[in-house]
């Protein structure tokens, strides 16, 4: 068979037998090579890069990935694993000569065990699914993504997705028990388990986040948790934003974990309000959202101390929800930050870093210089309490240059969430959108080491491949270019 | 903050292994050493290489070296009104933070609050070729990269040296109450099942030689009205026993009998497999004193989808850790190529061939 010099197959015959192949194994419904039917998997949640696939296939069984798999294996076709194609940096972009792999048709709740306070579910079961079918026995799962209507358990564990209550219950790593997936080569493995931990190695810390390069996830085993008692937010405003940053770190310090602790800054309260009329105070320059969770004693008890940080660390107001239905709009305001940012300007860039907390009045301060410097407006969005950053960026794409001097500012908060300690993506992935600042935070022996990881389980190289870790090829590239730009010297990366 | 760095060394000695072809076997504070498989090699001593690097209380992070003293890093957390959140256990004096986690293991709190992998943040490691890498961070959430810090959790050390690690920390609980009642074991389970659904700031619960513990904590007001909703008798200064029960130190768990170490459900009924049984966990790790052979063990615990380790009395060689699928032994031995090519670093020690 003919093969390109990376090792796909590149012409007309090869890409026939495939799907000629593909037909054999699956229903004809379930093999989509019509463009117009390609269409919809071009692009996920980054839309800014598009790909049309090869061909798209939608098994329903498991069996039918493995020889899906098995079959590309041995034809040396790459295979992209796709789930509710929410995710926010690329990592589902197709590949032109490889095959799509959806797995939309895996949507069923295979079993509750509230006695065990597990759920054990296909990966296309949707966030939010699992917690309304848990709902019954008083449980429910917690990592929620902004996107948890739609976004789905197998993408979840893939990205490792937080969600606004990571500080106190963790992220997808932390509430999984077992996963069954099928490697590159056809192979089914069974990893983790349904007790607490399981012999050998910790492959389930390693296929969380793993953004589909290791295995395709199949079945997924979650933990549940009981509903707490009660809910409480508490909502303060704020007259400086460096005050509002400097309360997050003294509520903690106090010895309260609050169940959420969101930060917004003055640009994004007023696009929230304009949109959402949750009431919050147009002339705060930040509000803080806090929300207290457990029993209902606890809760009080947190309350009052929390209102009282608040109070003495300056908020010229705090409230708390008087009711549920307040509860709620004060999280609507917050939830809705970014389709309303998305209504005031004609674009806006995302960013996802994170930093220690005690970096934010530092790290704040540096974004609104850089602000002024390009003549980019910023909203701030956090969640404070874990340091996860989330400033977007307002430009109009139409304008000549805005998209690439927003691309390069963008990068400057990532470098200098790394500077400061922290991490280039706190949830949303690395795909393709962050694949050149992997080579910011991490050295060359460090790549190679994540390459062999991922050689381990795909000796091939055929799952996912060019998203998540850069090739050292590439990052020296990268790192000719900021040379050139004078802007990243960064001495100790190592050229090639 | 006093210390030591003696990376340096260590990585000398590494690259003189791999010049030379021997294997080592990494040692902190040899408090761990009953447990798994025997390994020979040179020792690779990592205990010098100590101290907090950093603490900062309002991060909820601390960063220190791995040969730094279990018991030092747990008293300057208590310094701050913090805690390492998973409790875990010693097993002697000399527990170093590296061993903790190379190993693993997580005490009481385990099943309410998360294990030690659960609060790795970031590692500073260094691989079988004598690079001193580091993966994750300082941070809870970072999803860049693979998550190679928390693969280092229970690798018994086959992977690389741990020589820094960064771990969230937690605030200790105002308040802290345990309930006592009598009953079998089989009430135990399901009274403990129960527990895993109703919303009580539960944070151990254990089933001993009759009796079924569960300790509360939170705030005062939290644990008061647990207490009442649960009943029970309430002991007075619990902390010992639930120290004893993490160290190992109840009667029967320090004999010199074999001892495995049984995952199952939470709540799978009474196990019938003559010994003597203390549950902790809830009901998720069963402690089983037994003369049965270990395969019987084995057989009886898979068909409820569990698995067996022999925790002590073993002869340091042999299946003591549940023997794996043969295509999931095929990933660990790539993995283990992936960090350490020549293999050097505690050859065998979870393993034959590994």
């Amino acid at each position: 068979m003919p093969v390109s010099k990376d090792g796909l197959p590149c012409n007309r015959d090869a890409h026939e037998d495939l799907i000629r192949k593909l037909r054999g194994l699956l229903p004809p419904e379930a093999v989509l090579t019509d463009k117009e039917d390609l269409r919809p998997f071009e692009c996920d949640g980054l839309s800014v890069y598009r790909r049309l696939p090869l061909v798209v296939v939608l098994p329903e069984t498991t069996a039918q990935v493995q020889a899906i798999m098995r079959l590309c294996h041995a034809l040396h076709v790459p295979v992209v694993a796709r789930g509710a194609g929410t995710g926010l940096s690329g990592g589902a972009l197709p590949l032109s000569d490889g095959v799509l792999l959806s797995l939309a048709k895996f949507k069923r709740i295979l079993h509750i065990d509230p006695e065990n306070a597990m759920a054990t579910l296909q990966p296309g079961v949707r966030n939010l699914a699992i917690s309304d079918a848990a709902a019954a026995y008083g449980l429910y799962y917690a990592p929620d993504p902004s996107s948890q209507i739609a976004c789905t358990i197998g993408g979840n564990v893939a990205e490792n997705s937080g969600g606004v209550h990571c500080l106190k219950y963790g992220l997808t790593v932390h509430n999984i028990l077992m996963l069954k997936v099928v490697t590159m080569e056809g192979e089914l493995l069974t990893i983790g388990a349904e007790t607490l931990d399981s012999p050998g190695y910790d492959l389930l810390a390693l296929m969380a986040g793993s953004e589909g390069m290791l295995a395709v996830i199949v079945e997924v085993t979650v933990k549940l948790l009981v509903k707490p008692e009660r809910a409480q937010v508490l909502l303060a405003a704020f007259d400086d934003v460096y005050k509002a940053g400097e309360a997050v770190g003294a509520i903690i310090a106090a010895g309260i974990i609050p169940a959420g602790l969101e930060m917004m800054d003055k640009v994004a309260i007023h696009a929230s309000e304009d949109y959402a009329h949750a009431g919050y105070p147009r002339d705060a320059e930040a509000i803080l959202l806090c929300e207290l969770d457990g029993t209902n004693a606890e809760v009080s008890e947190h309350i009052m101390k929390v209102r009282e940080i608040l109070h003495q660390g300056g908020a010229t107001e705090v409230r708390t929800a008087a009711n549920e239905a307040e509860r709620q709009l004060f999280w609507k305001g917050r939830k809705s930050a970014f389709p309303a940012v998305g209504r005031i300007s004609p674009d806006y860039y995302c960013m996802d870093g994170t930093i220690p907390r005690r970096q934010l009045p530092h790290v704040l301060r540096q974004i609104s210089l850089w602000s002024e410097e390009y003549g980019l407006p910023v909203a701030n969005v956090f969640h404070a309490g874990d340091g996860n950053l989330h400033p977007l960026i307002l430009f109009d794409a139409n304008k000549d240059g805005e998209l690439a001097r927003t691309e390069e500012f963008g990068q400057r908060i990532l470098q200098l969430c790394v500077e400061v300690g922290g991490s280039i993506t706190g949830e949303h992935g690395v795909g393709m959108e962050k694949i050149n600042q992997m080579c910011i935070q991490f050295k060359a022996p460090e790549l190679i080491q994540f390459h062999a990881v991922k050689a381990a389980f795909d000796p091939a190289g055929l799952l996912n491949p060019g998203k998540a870790v850069p090739t050292l090829q590439r990052c020296a590239e990268f790192g000719a270019m900021h040379v050139h730009h004078g802007q990243l010297p960064h001495a100790e990366l190592e050229r090639f | 903050m006093l210390g030591r760095d003696i990376s340096e060394t260590l990585q000398q000695q590494v690259h003189n292994a791999v010049v030379n072809g021997t294997p080592l076997k990494i040692e902190g504070g040899n408090s761990k050493v009953f447990l798994g498989r025997e390994t020979h090699g040179e020792i690779l001593d990592v205990s010098a290489h100590c101290g907090i690097v950093e603490h900062d209380p309002r991060e909820l992070v601390l960063t220190a070296r791995s040969g730094t003293p279990l018991k030092e890093i747990e008293a300057a957390l208590a310094e701050a009104g913090q805690m390492l959140a998973f409790e875990p256990p010693h097993f002697g004096d000399n527990a170093t933070l590296g061993g903790t986690i190379a190993c693993g293991l997580s005490g009481p709190r385990r099943p309410f609050c998360g294990s030690a992998r659960d609060f790795v943040l970031g590692c500073k490691l260094l691989n079988g070729k004598g690079e001193i890498l580091r993966f994750g961070g300082q941070v809870i959430k970072n999803v860049a990269g693979y998550d190679v810090s928390r693969l280092m959790v229970g690798a018994y050390g086959t992977l690389g040296v741990l020589l820094e690690i960064s771990l969230k920390v937690l605030p200790r609980p105002a308040a802290s109450h345990t309930l006592i009642q009598e009953c079998t074991q089989a009430e135990a389970i399901s009274k403990m099942s129960r527990l895993l659904s109703q919303p009580v700031p539960v944070d151990a619960a254990c089933y001993h030689a009759g009796y079924c513990y569960v300790r509360l904590s939170g705030s005062e007001q939290a644990v008061k009205h647990a207490h009442e909703h649960l009943g029970g008798e309430v002991i007075e200064k619990s902390e010992p026993f639930w120290h004893a029960l993490r160290e190992h130190h109840l009667p029967f768990l320090g004999s010199a009998n074999p001892l495995y170490r049984v995952m199952v459900k939470p709540a799978v009924p009474p196990l019938e497999i003559v010994g003597e049984w203390l549950l902790d966990w809830g009901g998720a790790q069963r402690w089983l004193v037994s003369d049965e052979p270990i395969a019987v063990i084995r057989e009886r615990v898979a068909t409820v989808g569990g698995h067996v380790t022999q925790f002590r009395g073993s002869e340091h060689k042999g299946e003591i850790f549940q023997p794996l699928a043969a295509p999931l032994l095929v990933i660990h031995q790539r993995l283990k190529a992936s960090f350490d090519p020549h293999g050097i670093f505690n050859r065998g020690r979870i393993y034959a061939n590994l």
